[in-house]
């Protein structure tokens, strides 16, 4: 086992044999380290949006970008380029500050997601043992950002989308907290490296990798998911910004880079919550083997498997995004408050007594399993009917026998009187 | 380490602050917003006595400031909907004109 | 070389004193922002910043727990809050009165000198600082809860009590009675 191996340990290392004093060699490492996992999400959005535009092309029968570069891969740079040499607009009247600050926050609550993710056994910025908690507060920065610029743009679209950002965002953090709260009950830990190496599966002293939380809490990350996707305001939650009705969201008032900041936020933090998913529920860098071999090759294993399962929740968020109607604002909101927090509560509820029952871990494993079926059955109960009424409804507006019978002709005098 | 003398100038720096905006602003908002300075003050306080206490196994200080926190929340939520129901039924929130009750 | 090296490190000012400056010029900036800004928005706005930095604070004192819960629930919940009311009770923002009341001159003159009077009597005490090595900080917060569900229970229970209650009549307070 080489769990003990740290990225920043065997940098302070190297820069300590290299002749360095020891708080240098600290402050150079974590310094390092921070660079680079800065830049690794600067960079991924590119990749990101390209593949979201070669997916969603594939899904509508298109080929999606493909003169810059092969495969059109430059597209997004090209696109980068030209958004950064817009020029820069500012509203009359708008709030200079507030106005300017707004997208710096915006980035900065979604990259500092990324010091707490373990990429591979050892490889995580810092193994904070609040982890969970820590990205729950960050969430409530992109909150503050959104609502500062939607106040600052000085145009009152902007506020009311501000005001519907809000809304969402609050509603659907509930769920998404209390979700991400059934795997550190199970687990009795809040940091991320422990829970990821805690979803190994040991068998002979081989590390199969699949004692993954989805097999045994698939509700949680049903309720975690669906709420991760109004958190990214991805489709079927992303009428706050909906491209094809509104002209936009909060945002409205920003051009070139300050937009395009905006707009890497959303993109890197639908990765990064795609990964807290991975991270808590699929297994981190858990997979065969990943922990049975020698230093680096462990690591490079667990990094390779930790993003093909990120990108495959990327890619499986895009298909949503490719085939699911929007909802509407009323949907979403009674969606939250009246069927994922009631449900997420009592899941949770149920898990702290199940925790509790005598019979060792089968039966408390096997009762955690079970809620988590009944959870699932009954959201998918709920989806269930809720699309039979509309689409009777539906059906029903487009009829035209119905139509007609609603079209009387006014009453006469005779009419009228007949009927009485 | 940093001396403890700090961290309580520090907090009654902030008490000061959020007293004068509590005495001194017009807005009641901006009184409420004083009034959350000064339960931060007193936290920052609880929290440096409980770190720079003997026994720091007696979690006392962090827990009350967790309910702290806890009332500063709910003394912001009723304080915001008294306030927005007064603007809703004198279309104003300044405190000097709120004198209804004066004889 | 290197033994000279250390005593000069050993004169400088630590880690933690140069991040505690850092984070305390921040907040009390802030905190003045809280009082002196005219645009009540930027007061909410500073009012987010000192939050952070006391947050901050509570990090540097090895709290972790309480840093984050002071994010989550201050800029997550309070900041928002305010700034709804804010945005609510609009007109307000662009007073062109000034936001001070009649009596703003001599608050001034008094909380000026109890702060001065206060930070004389902070650097007088000697206080006692044993500052012990904290141990695992995951042992503090497994602690923090087992409180919660012991010693604190009555209180916790209370305090979830009130909650409700403040949820209800807020709601009730803050509802429009003219859609009825």
């Amino acid at each position: 086992m080489q769990q003990e191996w740290l990225w920043s340990d065997s940098l302070i290392n190297l820069f300590t044999g290299l002749g360095m004093p020891k708080f240098l060699a600290i402050g150079l490492a974590y310094g390092l380290g921070a660079f680079i996992l800065a830049n690794v999400g600067l960079i991924l959005t590119l990749a990101l949006i390209w593949i979201m535009r070669k997916v969603l092309s594939r899904i509508q029968d298109r080929i999606g970008p493909n003169r810059v570069g092969r495969y059109g891969l430059f597209q997004t740079v090209a696109d980068a380029m030209k958004l950064l040499s817009k020029e820069v607009i500012r509203p009359a009247h708008s709030d200079m500050i507030t106005y300017d600050l707004a997208p710096v926050f915006s980035v900065f609550g979604v990259i500092m997601i990324l010091a707490v993710i373990p990429f591979a056994p050892g490889l995580i910025g810092v193994d904070l043992n609040i982890g969970v908690l820590y990205l729950v507060a960050l969430g409530s920065v992109g909150i503050m950002a959104d609502l500062m610029a939607g106040w600052s743009s000085n145009n009152k679209y902007a506020l009311l989308a501000g005001f519907r950002v809000v809304a969402q965002l609050l509603s659907y953090e509930i769920p998404m907290v209390l979700s991400m709260l059934a795997p550190v009950l199970l687990l009795g830990t809040m940091r991320m490296g422990e829970i990821s190496a805690a979803q190994g599966l040991h068998v002979l002293g081989l590390n199969l990798g699949f004692g993954w939380l989805v097999f045994l809490m698939p509700g949680a990350f049903l309720i975690f998911f669906i709420s991760a996707l109004a958190e990214s305001e991805q489709t079927p939650f992303d009428l706050l910004e909906a491209e094809s009705e509104l002209i936009s969201g909060f945002h409205i008032e920003y051009s070139g880079m300050k937009f395009a900041m905006f707009f890497l936020a959303q993109f890197i933090n639908t990765f990064f919550l795609g990964a807290i998913a991975v991270t808590l529920f699929l297994g981190g860098w858990q997979g065969p083997f990943v922990d049975n071999l020698p230093a680096p090759f462990s690591q490079i294993l667990g990094l390779i498997y930790f993003n093909i399962k990120t990108f495959a929740v990327y890619i499986a968020i895009v298909w949503i995004k490719g085939t699911f109607p929007r909802i509407r604002v009323d949907q979403m909101m009674s969606f939250a408050w009246k069927v994922l927090v009631p449900l997420v509560l009592s899941l949770i509820l149920w898990e702290m007594i199940a925790l509790k029952l005598p019979g060792g871990a089968v039966i408390q494993y096997g009762a955690v399993l079970v809620g988590n079926l009944v959870v699932i059955g009954v959201v998918l109960n709920i989806l269930g009917n809720h699309f039979k009424r509309e689409q009777v409804r539906s059906k029903r507006a487009f009829e035209p026998k119905t139509l007609i019978g609603t079209m009387r002709p006014a009453p006469t005098a005779e009419t009228a009187a007949a009927g009485d | 380490m940093v001396p403890i003398t700090w961290y309580l100038i520090l907090a009654a720096f902030l008490f000061s602050c959020g007293l004068y905006a509590a005495l001194a602003r017009r807005n009641a908002i901006a009184v409420l917003i004083g009034v959350e300075l000064m339960l931060n003050a007193v936290n920052i306080n609880l929290i440096a006595f409980w770190r720079y206490g003997e026994n720091v196994e007696n979690l006392a200080g962090q827990m009350f400031s967790i309910f702290v926190i806890a009332i500063a929340a709910a003394e912001a939520a009723v304080g915001l909907a008294l306030i927005i129901s007064v603007y809703r039924n004198r279309k104003t929130v300044n405190l000097d004109e709120l004198d209804v009750l004066q004889g | 070389m290197p033994a000279n090296l250390d005593e000069l490190i050993a004169q400088l000012p630590t880690f933690q004193q140069f991040m505690f400056v850092q984070v305390a010029l921040f907040t009390a900036v802030m905190a003045l922002l809280v009082v002196l800004a005219r645009n009540l928005f930027h007061n909410a706005l500073a009012l987010v910043g000192a939050l952070f930095g006391v947050a901050g604070l509570y990090a540097l004192l090895e709290a972790e727990f309480l840093a984050v819960s002071q994010v989550l629930i201050y800029v997550g919940g309070i900041s928002t809050l305010i700034t709804f009311a804010i945005m609510l009770t609009r007109g307000m923002m662009f007073g062109d009165t000034s936001p001070n009341n009649r009596q703003a001159g001599t608050a001034a003159i008094v909380i000026g000198t109890m702060f001065s009077v206060m930070a004389g009597f902070l650097l007088q005490v000697p206080w006692q600082e044993a500052y012990v090595e904290l141990g695992d900080g995951q042992a503090i917060i497994a602690n923090l809860g087992r409180l919660f569900v012991n010693e604190y229970l009555i209180p916790f229970e209370m305090m979830a009590l009130l909650l409700l209650v403040v949820l209800a009549g807020a709601i009730m307070l803050a509802r429009d009675h003219m859609i009825e």
